[in-house]
């Protein structure tokens, strides 16, 4: 039960701040509103036994992310952003294609609460993942995942240079 | 009783909100926005099962999406400077250099 109000509760707010983050006029605004979105996801994540991803969440999205955003928000001039309208833009067109989109997920979901689950996918009653998340997640991650581990770090690498190059002034 | 499909649709309509800034906005600082709303989408929808199958990897890939979404966040808000300067704009309606 209060498993429910949290998560219900939860939604809502995520789902509002993410409403907030695409329709409000003032970009400062949304940026903010992205933070508040983050934050709630990270709670949810601890809804799910995921303490660990809910820290990279806050660090990572809240801490870093955001402030690169808040940081470009602040260095370019905003004065009327949205005046010029491209004649041939098809707004409508791509709501109208969202909402399949959405109308598609739905379906599917629907499909899952009717079709009983298979006998195999009960969930296991002891929570052995919630208490050693961390050791859980590092063992995953330098056993089987050590070379996805490596290739994200010179992801990353190639990013930091990139992101240097091209802010570089004369680019 | 929270089950995943409730997860799920939570994921999905958190995706299409995304998915309607993407397509409808023309800010390109919100465009970003959206983009990072639709991967955190994606990233509940990995927990949310890495929590049902008590099984680490799913929170693993969502590690990992988090790595390319900081990339994809430096690199992007780069270019966006690096067009700023040169056409003064953040307005995708108006950054048609390459349009045939």
């Amino acid at each position: 039960m209060g498993e429910a109000i949290a998560f219900y509760t939860l939604s809502a707010l995520i789902l509002l701040f993410a409403i907030l983050v695409i329709s409000v006029r003032n970009t400062v605004h949304s940026v903010l509103f992205l933070v508040a979105n983050f934050l709630f996801v990270a709670a949810l994540y601890v809804l799910l036994g995921a303490q660990f991803l809910a820290m990279i969440q806050v660090l990572v999205y809240a801490g870093g992310i955001v402030v690169l955003y808040l940081f470009v928000v602040m260095l370019v001039k905003l004065k009327q952003p949205e005046t010029h309208r491209d004649p041939q833009r098809r707004s409508r067109l791509g709501l109208a294609l969202a909402l399949a989109v959405l109308a598609e997920f739905v379906v599917i979901a629907l499909y899952g609460f009717v079709t009983p689950a298979p006998a195999g996918a009960a969930r296991p009653t002891d929570a052995a993942l919630a208490v050693h998340n961390v050791q859980e997640i590092g063992w995953a991650l330098y056993t089987d995942f050590l070379v996805p581990f490596e290739v994200a770090s010179i992801l990353l690498l190639v990013a930091m240079i990139g992101a240097i190059v091209l802010a570089r002034r004369g680019m | 009783m929270i089950t995943p499909a409730h997860y799920m649709i939570l994921s999905a309509a958190l995706f299409v909100i995304g998915m309607i800034g993407v397509l409808v906005r023309r800010n390109i600082i919100i465009i970003f926005m959206s983009i990072e709303l639709m991967l955190n989408a994606v990233n509940i929808n990995l927990v949310a099962f890495s929590s049902q199958l008590q099984n680490a990897v799913g929170q693993v890939f969502a590690i990992f999406v988090i790595c390319v979404a900081a990339a994809e966040a430096a690199v992007g808000l780069g270019i966006i400077l690096a067009v700023y300067r040169n056409k003064e704009t953040v307005n995708i309606d108006e950054m048609n250099l390459m349009r045939w």
